[in-house]
């Protein structure tokens, strides 16, 4: 396999630029993937493999989780085209010609940067073994809604199993990411103070005493 | 550097220190570890539940081109069999097959396709057997042994009091646990390696190093040195980590074929690789006075371990201890067996074997307020333990123990409003695909007290040890590296630890080096004792490497030798410093290292404990803590549809050294709790589990799980590392009874089955294949799990009964 950069995007959800030109399968059993951002050959990979298998066993990929492989928890979730999708239920030579975006292809800016640091700092991350998938699907539901209420925030995360947490930080962290970005509704007052408490940069990651 | 205390220290939110490579996907789990020239390896597993086993014909397979080893138990060099408590589980099946799921071979080959064709074309002859699956008939004078050690893996009988002794007021009841499974998110995967020195290393997800360790190192037939285990990332485990899976497989296939090999379940070898949590089938009989004092209980557990041994001894010990709840009850009697079938074989998970009694003693004690006519929060109150009282096993409660307080507490707790006629949506049962019509929905509100015993228990000399080392980085700046076997699974071991030895040293920068067992061992990542045992090593590590670092100081100084002696003790570490209180003397820890660095072992015991005796006295717990949840519940009364509408939980938790952490793991424990109430159950049918996937095995969504309304209650433990209590278990207990009562008090119906299932709130009609759970143990005069006759008329399913 190879891998040569692409579009060089950061490719964070809201772009839907495809590099599919670029990414026409030569025939037989090789094709080509646009993955965060870097056009893959894949060699060797059986025609039945689903993008998860050919994304984590052929590329290397390991960003994305694998845990059911039947579309029923969310670990392995991707933007295809900027749409969320999981990946285990996604022929991988269907995936030619589409843009995929892994947690790792998100981008160190912008909301799945917020995403990531409030998924720390709220404590949503336990084993962290449905992190990444969270982190897409946050991140693209933070995209299209950025003001989604709970029950928007709750029915679009229900595809994402989480066994350790409970989800109560996982909603917590989405909360705070809108707070954050000033998307929650004014009046407030409970958000509007945990905002001040996570725009400090905390060199130790100290947070207050009083977590519950 | 202006305050005294360093930052990071123990009782802040200090956040996981593997956080950020886990949100940005760099993080290593075990099943993402690859190394060139590596060997894919899979398992192949009987599809029968009991079986005669003939001939393995692997020759097909071992002709298939890429296929490089397959094993079965003829190559087993050392012990054939293993297991957590007693090794009885044969490393492949041989001879006989007793569950369906065994594995019976496993292939090493150059990709995952080649070993899949590989396991298909090895030829196995299995002349099946009728499978003994009910666990109250596999104990019977006529019953077959399903094993040469027999079919009970443990029996109790606790005596406590005076037999016969009955208050006026009775509920008696029997109730119905299902299977519920870990379900952790990452299936388990390992990497292992062949040595030179004849040896094998391994990448692997456990909760105990060590234990795999002297597992893997008697069934491979070489000394435990040769065996070395470092930890992989693990994605979860909640007991379902403890026992070996594939570890002796995986190193019998590195050894055979002389290269690294990759061996990892997909889901459904998840599910069938793993022990479950056991299916319990228990009889309760509760007396009280008139007045609401308990006189007497009564309790027959039947566990069913399935093929092998696992943990169901102590799991049991678990059960029937606790078999009576944190109420002071003058007289008990509480039995119970851990037996042999040919279902999945079960073991640990959270809780324990306490979650199956405290929603058998819940119920009573909800029944015993209806029959009393009073308020079930007024009677668990007037009957809550206190420290000081003595409990059914004759061990005296330490403190603390605040029952009383956190029922108070969690009933105190503001209800939500109620359900209103035009709430839509997730609102409802059901949610949105299945959402209730308004004016059918009926609420129900329901409470849970529970006491979990905390670390190892039963004599055993439970033990962690943790080495520290103090020294310079390379630019001069101290730092310390602690190194413990101590598995994280999730629950912030790692940020506890270095909370720990920021605090005993005053260094800002702790690094963890990775658990493996070239340090001694951290015991198990279970029985809420990692916080306590590990912490308490690491703890008492850093204490000997402070009073060094104080006492080279005070020679330095010339300073005599008691300023760094208790009581007298003048010289302390404060952040980044060495300050001496009257001899005003402030030396930086950088400086006082420049002559080297300074390291340290510690081995943390707890408190001894005492094994049961016959009639099932002793001193068997180190302490426990308490949990106390309130459910609020919506139920479509048309289609048996359930909402959790709010959870409040007042909890018992010692000294808090990481609120952020303590809270994960109480809603995360709450959250099981919920799934077992509602949906968590592995379900087997003659001995084979018909869901094996999480298309039909549900576990909870964010859609199903409200958000906690949590109360802890920090006393400190005076027995512990900073007083602190383990948390993660406690709740995990008290949440599935309290939302069982909470919809019996919903929908009126008796419901002495878990999972609830629709068909059991509403007069569905049940598939006639799966099983109902019909057959119970009766009778306080038949001897615990032995041939016991059922009583005709009482269907557990709760479909006839009605309150
Ligand atoms: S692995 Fe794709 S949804 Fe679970
Ligand atoms: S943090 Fe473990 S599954 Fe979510």
């Amino acid at each position: 396999m190879t891998a040569v950069p692409a579009d060089g995007l950061d490719a964070g959800a809201e772009g839907a630029d495809r590099a599919g030109g670029a990414a026409g399968a030569d025939g037989g059993e090789s094709y080509r993937l646009n993955v965060d951002g870097f056009l893959r050959t894949v060699n060797g990979a059986s025609i039945g493999d689903s993008l998860l298998t050919v994304l984590r066993d052929t590329l290397g990929v390991t960003a994305v989780k694998d845990a059911c492989e039947q579309g029923r928890c969310g670990a392995c979730s991707v933007l295809l085209d900027g749409r969320l999708a999981a990946s285990c239920t996604v022929l991988a030579a269907d995936a030619d010609g589409t843009r995929v975006v892994t947690v790792a292809g998100l981008g160190g800016a912008g909301l799945a940067r917020a995403v990531r640091a409030m998924f720390l700092a709220e404590g949503a991350v336990q084993c962290g073994f449905c992190t990444p998938g969270f982190v897409v699907a946050v991140t693209d539901l933070l995209t299209r809604h950025p003001d989604a209420d709970e029950e928007e925030i709750r029915e679009a995360l229900a595809g994402n199993i989480c066994r350790c947490t409970g989800y109560g930080r996982i909603l917590a962290a989405v909360r705070a990411v809108q707070a954050e970005r000033g998307a929650l509704r004014s009046g407030d007052a409970h958000s509007s103070g945990e905002t001040q408490r996570h725009g400090e940069t905390q060199r130790h990651s100290d947070g207050g005493p009083d977590g519950w | 550097m202006g305050g005294e205390a360093v930052s990071g220290g123990i009782g802040r939110s200090v956040r996981r220190p593997d956080g950020p490579d886990k949100a940005s996907g760099v993080f290593r789990y075990a099943g993402d570890l690859r190394v060139p020239g590596m060997l894919h390896a899979r398992t192949l597993r009987s599809p029968h539940p009991r079986a005669r086993l003939g001939r393995i014909d692997a020759a097909a397979a071992r002709r298939l081109p890429g296929v490089a080893a397959v094993v079965t138990a003829a190559d087993v060099p050392g012990v054939a069999t293993y297991g957590l408590i007693v090794a009885d589980q044969p490393v492949f099946a041989a001879a006989e097959v007793r569950y369906a799921g065994e594995p019976v071979a496993a292939v090493a080959a150059v990709d995952v396709a080649t070993a899949r064709r590989a396991l298909a074309a090895i030829e196995v002859d299995y002349e099946p057997l009728p499978p003994s699956t009910d666990p109250e008939r596999v104990l019977a004078a006529d019953a077959e042994s399903l094993h040469p050690a027999g079919n009970l893996f443990r029996e109790i009988d606790i005596r406590h009091g005076e037999p016969g002794v009955d208050g006026p007021v009775v509920v008696e009841d029997r109730y119905v646990v299902g299977m519920q499974d870990q379900a952790f998110l990452a299936p388990e995967a390992a990497l292992v390696s062949p040595a030179a020195d004849g040896g094998v290393d391994l990448l692997v997800a456990t909760q105990w190093l060590h234990s795999d360790r002297e597992q893997l190192a008697a069934c491979l037939g070489i000394p435990e040195n040769l065996v070395r285990l470092t930890l992989a990332g693990v994605g979860g485990a909640f007991g379902g980590r403890e026992d070996v899976t594939l570890q002796i497989h995986g190193a019998l296939l590195a050894r055979a074929t002389g290269a690294p090999v990759r061996i990892a379940y997909d889901r459904v070898e998840s599910f069938l690789g793993h022990p479950h949590r056991h299916p319990a089938r228990m009889w309760f009989r509760h007396t009280a006075t008139a007045d609401g004092e308990l006189v007497s209980v009564q309790a027959n557990v039947v566990l069913d371990g399935g093929a092998y041994a696992s943990s169901s001894p102590a799991v049991l010990a678990n059960a029937v201890t606790h078999a009576a709840g944190p109420y002071r009850v003058p007289h008990t009697r509480l039995r119970g067996v851990a037996v042999r079938t040919n279902n999945p074989p079960c073991g640990a998970m959270r809780g324990f074997g306490v979650p199956q009694v405290t929603i058998g003693h819940e119920a009573q004690m909800d029944r015993l307020a209806d029959a009393l006519g009073m308020d079930p929060v007024e009677l668990r109150i007037r009957n809550a333990v206190r420290p000081g009282d003595v409990l059914p096993t004759g061990q005296v409660l330490g403190a603390p123990l605040p029952a009383r307080e956190l029922i108070q507490l969690v009933a105190a707790r503001p209800l939500p409003p109620p359900p209103t006629a035009d709430v839509t949506g997730l609102a409802l049962p059901g949610g949105l695909p299945a959402a209730a019509e308004p004016g059918r929905v009926r609420r129900g509100v329901g409470y849970a007290l529970a006491y979990k015993n905390l670390l190892f228990s039963e004599g055993m000399d439970d033990s962690s040890a943790a080495r520290v080392r103090l020294d310079l980085t390379d630019d001069g700046t101290p730092r310390v590296r602690v190194h413990s076997a101590c598995a994280e699974v999730g629950q912030g071991f790692v940020t506890i630890a270095g909370q720990i030895a920021r605090t005993e040293l005053g260094v800002e920068q702790v690094v963890l080096a990775p658990a493996d067992t070239a340090v001694g061992s951290a015991g198990s990542t279970s029985a809420s004792r990692q916080t306590w045992m590990s912490g308490g090593a690491v703890r008492g590590a850093c204490v000997a490497v402070a009073d060094r670092l104080l006492a080279r100081v005070a020679r330095a100084a010339d300073l005599p030798a008691e300023v760094v002696e208790a009581p007298r003790r003048t010289l302390r570490i404060a952040a980044g410093h060495i300050v001496g209180v009257e001899a005003g003397l402030r030396i930086g820890i950088a400086d006082a290292l420049a002559e080297g660095p300074i390291e340290a072992d510690y081995t943390f015991h707890h408190r001894r404990t005492t094994a049961l005796d016959a009639e099932g006295q002793g001193d068997p717990h180190v302490a426990f803590a308490g949990a106390a949840h309130r459910a609020v519940v919506d139920v479509d009364i048309d289609l048996g549809l359930v909402r959790v509408v709010s959870m409040a939980l007042a909890q018992d938790c010692g000294t808090v050294l990481n609120p952020l952490s303590l809270r994960g793991q109480v809603e995360g424990g709450t959250a099981q709790g919920l799934g077992l109430a509602l949906m968590e159950e592995l379900i087997t049918v003659d001995g084979v589990v018909v869901n094996p996937t999480f298309h039909d095995y549900l576990l909870p969504t964010i859609a199903d799980v409200p958000d906690l309304d949590f109360v802890a209650v920090t006393e400190p433990q005076p027995d512990a590392p900073y007083g602190v209590k383990g948390v993660g278990e406690a709740p995990t207990c008290t949440a599935t009874p309290a939302i069982v009562a909470a919809i019996r008090a919903a929908v009126g119906r008796d419901l002495r089955r878990v999972p609830v299932r629709p068909q059991d709130l509403v007069d569905l009609p049940t598939r006639p294949d799966l099983p109902t759970g019909s057959d119970l143990p009766t009778g306080s005069d038949v001897p615990a799990g032995v041939d016991v006759p059922t009583r005709a008329g009482v269907d557990p399913a709760g479909g006839a009964s009605t309150a």
